[in-house]
Parts: C-alpha cells; structure tokens; sequence
C-alpha cells in the first residue's frame, strides 16, 4: 500500500485476492495459491504442535504438552457437556474444526500472511459439511422422526404449521449465517485494520492515533480470532445435538 | 443519457450498501443486550456462571447471525449487484 500513500486511495479489499503462487496465469482448481499455501501452513502448523505435544507423555507436562492437553480436554468438555453422550462420537470431527479454524483465523494474523478463513469460500465449505453431516446424522438415528423437530409440539395446534414453516426455513439459513459469522468477521476485521493503516499513511506527525488505534484492534483481533473459532464449535455441537439427542422441543 | 443513468444506479447501489451496514446496530444491541444481561445474572450468582458461558455464546451468536445477514446484503449489492 506505500505507492498508494498521499491521497486517501486505498483498498481494504486488496489484502484478500488470490492470487497464483508461481507466475501468472488463470486460476484453475490445482492452481497453487496464496490460499491453498496458507491453507497447508495452518495443516503442518497443527499437526506439528499436536505431534511434538503428544510425544513427550510426561505425567508432569511440558509447555507444548500443557498446550494440547488442554485444547483437548477443553473441546472435549465442551462436546461432553453441549451435545451429551451420545454426541461425544463426533468428539474428532470438532476438534479439527476448532483447531483449524483456530489456527487459520491465528495465522492469518501476521502481517503480511493471508487468512484462509477470510474468504466465505472456505468457510461456506465448512458450514456445508456440518449442516450434511447433520441432516445425515439425523435421519440415520431418528429416521422420519426426524422431521419431528419442526412440528413443535409444545405450541397450539393452530400456530404449529407457521412455526413449523418458520423452524424450516430457520433450519436451512444455518448453514449461511454459520458461514458468513465466520467468514464476516475474520473479512471485516482485517479490513477495519487496513482501513486504519490507510489514515496512518497520510496523517503526517498525527499518525501516532490510527497506529495507537491498530495495536489496540489487533488486541481485539486476536481475541475474536479464538472466539469466533469456538462459537464456530459450540454451534456445530447445538446443531448435533438436535441430531442425536432427545427431542426437547 | 444513458450515462447518466448509469451513475444514478450506481449511486443507488452504494446509498443502498450502506444503508444495509445500520443492520448491525441491531445486532450491537442484541449482543449488548445478551452479554449486559449475562453479566448482571452473574454478579449475582457468580457460582453459576461458568457454566452458563456456553449459552452466553449461543446467544451471541444467534444475535449477531441477523446483524450479519445485513453485512451480507452490503456485499452483495457491492460487490454482486
């Protein structure tokens, strides 16, 4: 953004293009990118901390060990406690969902790396694979009793078909507004920040209250970078919950 | 002519944009509403709430689904439109 300093031309928006990681050309689905190089970062980046973590199995952990204990027994109380016993089957399905976006929303935070959570793309993939998994989940252990959870019978026989339509339609927006909350602010977060280091261009001396004012957002960021990934978790074991526990409606 | 057309549409399309961004207010005070109401309830009985947090964040999230639906109808006419 240098060259662009001098007039108040920026573009918050530019931080998020994907771009080829070898040389120009169209972009195609094994296209090398920005992205998909993030993406692996965040993969090695887990499967190392867990690894190194996991391999002392001291009684009196390590730092690192310390570290993945208790992302592990933090995920696993919360899927424990949300979704029951029977929902604790799904204990790994969660805790890779937390640890990547965790770790994806993290990594994205370093100057100048990119976050792959940013983009509605992969986030949209990963609220599509929960509402599946879901619904599949659901029909298998309730079968057509399923449907159940959209005739609330605890309502008046009158408003249960409006509340049933209503629970319908609320059913399939999930998978959008699970995308869009991550992926919405992860986006808007980062360009908030670029929006700010654009003031910082061009104010002169008195550009000491935009970068005061990002060290204080990147607090923030950091903060909504972890709570945002377990909203993400905790809304997947809401979403099971209604799959494979009892009906409580 | 129709240049001048053009330029009104796109005017439009960014009053519009933001005109959706005021969608957020909403969800601002629905997450303020929810977190306030939390922290009162747990001054109060501060040894429940622990194991409240989970629903706090629920209800946050669910509030703040309606304000993003907003952001969304900003990026759309933006970006889509």
């Amino acid at each position: 953004m240098a060259d662009e300093a001098g007039g108040l031309v920026i573009d918050p928006m530019h931080q998020f293009q994907i771009h080829p990681l070898f040389g120009e050309g169209p972009l195609t689905w094994y296209t090398p990118t920005n992205q998909t190089l993030w993406l692996g970062i965040a993969v090695v980046v887990i499967s190392l901390v867990m690894l190194i973590g996991s391999a002392p199995r001291k009684v009196i952990p390590g730092r690192t060990q310390s570290i993945t204990e208790l992302l592990y027994t933090f995920i696993h109380d919360m899927v424990e406690e949300v979704t029951g016993h029977e929902g604790a089957k799904f204990f790994p399905y969660l805790m890779v969902l937390f640890t990547f976006i965790v770790t994806s929303n993290l990594l994205g935070l370093i100057p100048g790396s990119f976050a792959p959570t940013s983009h509605i793309a992969v986030t949209a993939v990963l609220a599509l694979m929960v509402f599946l998994t879901v619904t599949l989940v659901g029909f298998y252990k309730k079968g057509i009793g399923f449907l159940g959870m959209f005739w609330v019978s605890s309502a008046p026989l009158v408003l249960r078909p409006i509340l049933a339509l209503i629970e319908l339609i609320s059913y399939f927006v999930r998978p959008l507004s699970h995308s869009i909350r991550l992926g919405g602010n992860i986006m808007a977060g980062h360009a908030v920040m670029k929006v700010f280091a654009g003031f910082a261009g061009v104010m002169g001396l008195a550009s000491i209250v935009p970068i005061a004012a990002i060290a204080a957002i990147y607090g923030l960021e950091l903060l909504v970078a972890v709570v945002q990934a377990y909203v993400f978790t905790i809304l997947t074991c809401v979403y099971l919950r209604d799959a494979v526990g009892e009906a409580h409606h | 002519m129709t240049g001048d057309l053009i330029q009104f549409a796109l005017m439009g399309k960014y009053i519009g944009a933001g005109l959706a961004t005021m969608g957020l207010g909403g969800a601002g005070i629905g997450v303020g509403t929810i977190a306030g109401n939390f922290l009162s309830g747990a001054l109060r009985n501060p040894s429940a709430a622990p194991g409240q947090m989970a629903n706090l964040f629920v209800g946050i999230a669910f509030a703040e689904a309606l304000g993003i639906f907003s952001f969304l109808i900003a990026l759309l006419l933006m970006f889509a439109v």
